[in-house]
């Protein structure tokens, strides 16, 4: 009785991201823009971006297939409140993995902006149209499930559901930004990193300018300058590039923030020296775990007092040299699948290794030896398999080397069978990998061995 | 072969291995704008840090930000000497 109570109690009292926004105020200034326009927040009370009206979507797990990232904003500002759920699908995925992703996340309609969208089974609306005048919608109070995809993973895509409070947990940090801050991402926002840097401008009262993937680096720089960006976000190498470009200095940030990979100290100096006036923050996040903590004194690393503060927002401990975090910013779960992300403590291990140096901890990589290239996971095991399947291939490790520009790029070490030669089998080995794999997963280097360390349980030693 | 050659050489195998189709390699041609997408670029540095040992990328605490080809050249041939 109490508790059923107390449900309807928060749903009365829940928050939709459209009263969050409204909240904070519909001037003019408030926008999401990409390259191809903008569209006024304040014209979505009482308009539409879709076909139909948002109150046709109430209760329904709506499926968001994309192709601009605008379209896939302003569609889940829309929902937020009346649809049970939200997927929010990411630009690659790749169309053979649609009936999963319909099926996992129990989706019953999909909204595109596409005029030929990918197959799918659901009926489908339009969404990214011009805003188009309704009836105001008065219940939001639906607690809606956000689905996300984790980045660039093997196989089946795993999706996990977030709510509006999971997400919005991390806005809370004590960052001040003035209510006029013009946001925007090297990310796109259907990725936990960007999706957090579109939230902080909606609920924040800020405007949003969202990046586009096929522009240059030089012209979104100098779009970013032309509307005044004053916070913007991406990944070392997302900076790395851009600090490549002579338009880097078309614009004037106040706050610069890196995340998705490790950070090290020549970027973190690097954009000091580009953006002396700018306030540089890195944060570490995962779409399983959230936001954990960003550190704000331009070093690498963070301080090892971060670990085991019983007060912070999220809490940290180190268990078997990896990352774990406890926080109310972590995952209910994954959609179509029923594992728990957090153990009976409430802590989520996250498979990110740590070493403690001095006083501050540095991120070493990952425990499964999953590669991180520019941002984009790449399971060494997946290639492996690829390459295995060469007739002329015995065996092979697929390894992670460092690299000044993307953090890593793939390498592998390749034993040929008795009586064959690698300089006469590399260039189907690569057409092979070519055929089943995209750019960043296939080896950028390959080197003959003559044979690979395998331990008692029959598997390549990876650490070897 | 001189560092430059090297480098230009790689260039040109990287984006064909790659499928990228090359700008002209003039000097001032903006590196973003030479057809190659970061992931290339972090392939022609490791090849050339395994072919010329120099990586001028890697410093503990300071990376440069090459702008131009001949701005990268310059990088290359300056640990060369």
């Amino acid at each position: 009785m109490t508790s059923s109570l107390c449900t309807r109690q928060n749903l009365s009292d829940r928050k939709s991201l459209w009263d969050l926004v409204a909240a904070a105020g519909l001037p003019a200034r408030r926008i999401i823009a990409d390259a191809d326009g903008s569209v006024e927040l304040a014209k979505l009370d009482g308009g539409t971006t879709l076909d139909i009206h948002p109150d046709a979507c109430r209760d329904a797990s709506v499926l968001i297939l994309a192709k601009q990232q605008k379209s896939a904003a302003l569609a889940a500002l829309e929902l937020d409140g009346i649809a049970r759920r939200i997927i929010l699908c990411p630009p690659d995925l790749a169309p053979s993995h649609l009936p999963l992703v319909i099926a996992d996340a129990q989706a019953q309609l999909a909204l595109t902006d596409h005029a030929s969208p990918q197959s799918s089974t659901l009926p489908l609306h339009k969404c990214g149209l011009s805003v188009s005048r309704i009836r105001q919608t008065h219940n939001r109070n639906t607690r809606t499930e956000w689905v996300l995809f984790t980045s660039g993973t093997t196989g089946r895509p795993k999706m996990l559901v977030h709510t509006l409070e999971t997400l919005t947990g991390p806005i809370d940090d004590g960052l001040r930004v003035a209510h006029d801050a013009v946001w925007s991402t090297f990310y796109d926002i259907r990725r936990y990193g960007g999706l957090q840097i579109l939230l902080r401008a909606l609920v924040g009262g800020g405007a949003m300018i969202l990046s586009e993937p096929s522009e240059a680096v030089a012209a979104f720089l100098t779009r970013a300058g032309e509307y005044g960006v004053t916070h913007i976000s991406g990944t070392p190498s997302h900076w790395r590039r851009a600090l490549m470009s002579d338009a880097a200095n078309r614009m004037n940030p106040a706050y610069v923030r890196l995340s998705g990979e490790v950070v090290d100290q020549a970027i973190l100096n690097a954009l000091r020296q580009a953006y002396p006036k700018a306030d540089i923050a890195h944060a570490y996040a995962s779409t399983e775990a959230g936001v954990a903590f960003d550190v704000r004194d331009g070093r690498a690393g963070f301080p090892a007092s971060l670990i085991g503060d019983p007060h912070a927002k999220a809490q940290m401990r180190i268990q078997d040299g990896s990352l774990w975090i406890k926080s109310t910013r972590i995952a209910e779960g994954y959609a179509g699948n029923s594992t728990t992300l957090a153990g009976e403590d409430g802590f989520v291990d996250t498979g990110d290794m740590v070493v403690l140096d001095g006083d501050r901890y540095y991120f070493v990589g990952r425990r499964q030896g999953i590669i991180n290239v520019g941002g984009q996971k790449v399971h060494p095991e997946e290639v492996e398999a690829i390459i295995n399947q060469h007739p002329g291939v015995q065996m092979c490790l697929v390894k992670a080397r460092p690299s000044p520009i993307t953090g890593a790029i793939v390498v592998a070490d390749i034993v040929v069978k008795p009586g064959l030669h690698f300089e006469s089998i590399q260039p189907e080995i690569i057409d092979h990998c070519r055929a089943a794999l995209p750019a960043h997963k296939i080896p950028a280097l390959m080197r003959p061995v003559s044979s690979l360390d395998v331990g008692v349980a029959g598997k390549i030693n990876r650490n070897a | 072969m001189t560092v430059r050659e090297t480098i230009i050489g790689e260039i040109q195998s990287v984006a064909a291995n790659q499928g990228k189709t090359l700008a002209p390699l003039t000097d001032g041609l903006p590196l973003l704008e030479s057809g190659l997408d970061s992931l290339c670029i972090a392939i022609i540095v490791a090849v050339l840090d395994d072919k010329l040992g120099i990586d001028p990328f890697s410093g503990a605490t300071e990376a440069p930000f090459p702008v131009t080809l001949s701005d990268f050249i310059a990088l290359y041939e300056a640990k060369s000497v």
